[in-house]
């Protein structure tokens, strides 16, 4: 009977704790901290309070908060006022996404040219963005006053200007373009990014195949260039929907109720009518709304949008 | 043993020593007021300081907002737990804020305070401010609506003066608007009704009490916007904007206190802004006489203190001394006193060197007696953003005048009546 024989190996060492793997987990965890900490701090304990606020009567004046269970929200879809706000929320939307896209194409493809000065061009067009929404507003709302530069302008040529911030339709329209000439050149640089990556070999071949330059920008750039227009789009609608500072400088809601869009009203109930519950209520259908919107365009991106993986 | 003894000891005396040099922590008070007015401010500054001096542990500032939207400022910041101690309210806002127990009680403060004189605050300024019996802000400002004109532009359109009209007898709607209608066929603006805009449409009060007409009955349950002395006074000035362009029209820009307009209605506390350069021979006269007689109309200003303050005892303390007889002759030179003992020509002009003994006794003494303070009503931001929204249907030509206050009332009605 063969004996044990006693093995030399060294018992088995309690394994490290901090492998290799958990590590590297930390060293991640520890990465994305900050802004996770910031989105839980800012973003989800807002989230989570606006919620709270919105099934309870806030008054400030009075410093009560009762709980009222959904009742905010039964009046919320009682509301007279609510389809007239949505309809103003829908055109202002509608108007600037489709202006302020094409406006920012077009500006691309101009200044997509190798023509001497042409940084300059590009500039002049980005300017907008980086000055301050208010005084940008501010300077427009003197030029839209009925004496004001525009129809001294259009005064020149014998042309008696509008009114353009009393009459409804003026005023949206007047909402819209100094929204967009605001914030047009944003697009327009990543319109021209995604321009500038299109390779030149494409254009060559379709020449060569006798392609007109309309049927190259139709073929070629506009499908090539689609993960931007997508990019684009969501940012310019979500940022429509949150539309405030040009409303309350321009025009206050008015004429009637013809520029009163979502934020404002949410404003208009919270602040100046001191219904805290009731303007949180209003932020949560706010939020579906674009939560709902940003979905709907991140789904049709597989029929829009050309080579996404 | 002993070393650390001593260095425990240098310890305690390193942290005891800087701590027993440090004074006791100072208070600091905020008010908030609209005002930006550098007269205004330094004067108040003059105040705050002569407090701190006898209380040297107080330090009181004022915070100047925006005068468009400045409840709604104030409202936020209560809001965000960041009130200030004291805050000047509208008259419009003053039953939505006494009746909501935001305010501290201040009846006790003020006949506590030594030579405070309650009794010599008018009951009728204090109307408005207090609930039951107790006082919830000071009235500092009870000022009737003048109308400020530039003689120099009226004569240049070859116009009487005001003057001349009410020695006349002839100060009457009909021909300020006539005045006002030659004056803008000359190339300047005729009358700007301060602050109103097109927007703030409660200011038109100063020209609608001229026909005894009022937004809802006394009560406050009914709508009156659609009835005859309403329906009249919109008409007429209506008339006045689109078709004698007597009135600057909606989105029109003008200052009268640069000269750009015939005359304008607003408060004294304005005559600060008159030209020092370059002046223009002006005017302070009474509101014209409307087809129902003559009136005036009081805009009130209260402060109060909140009561959810960081010290409301100090802040109210302050407030009896901002407002205490010596402190209000002074204010006086902007704000029309609510004490019955500084409410005669002699204090008034020696308090506004600006305006004349004549012009103070016809304006504010007899405007004071005889006017009624704006309009007010509670949930008052609401109604007026309702009754703002109607009412942009008659800031057009070819308004249907009638049809358009009807309107009004169908929105506003179900807010009166709750």
């Amino acid at each position: 009977m063969p004996l044990a024989t006693p093995t030399n190996e060294p018992a088995p060492r309690k394994r490290a704790f901090w492998t290799m793997a958990r590590r590297e987990g930390l060293a991640g965890y520890l990465f994305v901290a900050p802004q996770a900490a910031g989105t839980i701090t800012f973003v989800l304990v807002p989230l989570g309070l606006v919620f709270w606020y919105s099934l309870h009567e806030w008054n400030v004046l009075a410093g009560t908060f009762k709980f009222v269970n959904d009742a905010n929200y039964r009046k919320l879809l009682a509301d007279p006022a609510l389809p007239e706000v949505l309809g103003a929320t829908a055109i202002f939307s509608a108007g600037l996404v489709i202006f302020n896209l094409s406006l920012a194409l077009l500006l691309a493809v101009l200044v997509n040219q190798k023509l001497k000065g042409i940084v300059v061009f590009r500039t002049l067009f980005f300017s907008p963005v980086v000055v301050s929404l208010v005084a940008w507003t501010i300077v427009w709302g003197f030029l839209l006053q009925a004496n004001g530069g525009i129809n001294g302008i259009l005064g020149v040529f014998g042309i008696a200007g509008p009114n353009w911030l009393r009459t409804p339709a003026t005023a949206m329209a007047s909402v819209i373009v100094v929204q967009v000439f605001k914030n047009v050149g944003l697009n327009m640089v990543l319109f021209l990014a995604a321009l500038q990556g299109v390779p030149r070999e494409l254009y060559e071949a379709a020449r060569v195949d006798g392609a007109s330059r309309f049927k190259q920008f139709r073929r070629i750039t506009l499908p090539l260039i689609s993960p931007t227009i997508l990019l684009t789009m969501i940012i310019t609608i979500v940022g429509s929907l949150q539309v405030f500072a040009q409303i309350a400088v321009l025009t206050q809601g008015g004429p009637g109720m013809s520029t009163t869009v979502l934020v404002y009203y949410l404003y208009q109930q919270a602040f100046q009518f001191h219904r805290f519950g009731y303007g949180a209520t209003i932020s949560i259908l706010l939020f579906l709304i674009v939560a709902v919107l940003t979905f709907a365009q991140w789904q049709m991106r597989r029929r829009i949008v050309f080579y996404e993986n | 043993m002993k070393l650390l003894d001593l260095r425990l000891a240098a310890l305690a005396a390193g942290i005891a020593i800087p701590l027993a040099a440090v004074p006791a922590m100072a208070t600091d008070i905020r008010m908030a007021i609209w005002s930006a007015n550098e007269a205004h401010l330094k004067l108040f500054n003059e105040i705050g300081a002569a407090y701190t001096a006898a209380h040297p542990d107080v330090n009181v500032k004022f915070d100047s907002r925006a005068f468009d939207g400045y409840t709604t400022t104030l409202t936020t910041q209560i809001a965000g737990g960041n009130a200030p101690d004291l805050a000047w309210i509208l008259e419009t806002t003053a039953v939505d804020f006494v009746n909501s127990g935001a305010l501290a009680p201040l009846k006790a403060t003020f006949k506590g305070s030594a030579g405070y004189d309650l009794p010599d605050v008018t009951q009728s300024s204090l109307a408005l401010w207090s609930a039951g019996s107790e006082i919830y802000a000071y009235p500092f400002s009870t000022s009737p609506f003048g109308m400020f004109v530039n003689n120099d532009v009226i004569k240049a359109a070859g116009q009487k003066t005001p003057a001349q009209l009410i020695a006349a007898g002839e100060w009457i709607w009909d021909n300020a608007i006539k005045i006002d209608e030659a004056v803008a066929a000359a190339g300047k603006q005729g009358l700007i009704v301060r602050d109103f805009d097109y927007k703030v449409w409660d200011n038109l009060a100063s020209i609608w009490s001229g026909w005894g007409a009022t937004p809802w009955s006394a009560d406050g349950k009914t709508c009156t916007f659609a009835e005859q002395p309403m329906v009249a006074a919109m008409t007429f000035i209506h008339n006045a904007i689109f078709t004698k362009k007597a009135i600057p029209g909606p989105g029109v820009t003008a200052d009268f206190f640069a000269g750009e307009a015939a005359m304008t209605i607003t408060q004294i506390s304005r005559a600060s802004l008159l030209p020092r350069e370059n002046p223009f021979s002006w005017d302070l006269v009474p509101l014209p006489a409307g087809p129902a007689g003559e009136y005036a109309v009081i805009g009130q200003a209260g402060i109060g203190v909140f009561a959810k303050g960081k010290n409301p005892a100090v802040a109210a303390d302050f407030l009896a001394f901002f407002t205490n007889p010596e402190n209000s002759r002074k204010l006086a030179q902007f704000f029309p006193p609510a004490r019955a003992s500084l409410l005669n020509a002699e204090v008034l002009a020696k308090a506004n060197p600006l305006l004349s003994p004549e012009q103070l006794k016809a304006v504010v003494i007899k405007g004071i007696s005889t006017g009624k303070v704006k309009l007010s009503h509670a949930g008052f931001a609401e109604i007026q953003q309702t009754a703002r929204a109607a009412l942009d249907a008659l800031w057009v030509p070819n308004a249907d005048v009638p049809a358009v206050m009807k309107s009004v009332c169908a929105r506003i009605q179900p807010m009166l009546a709750m």
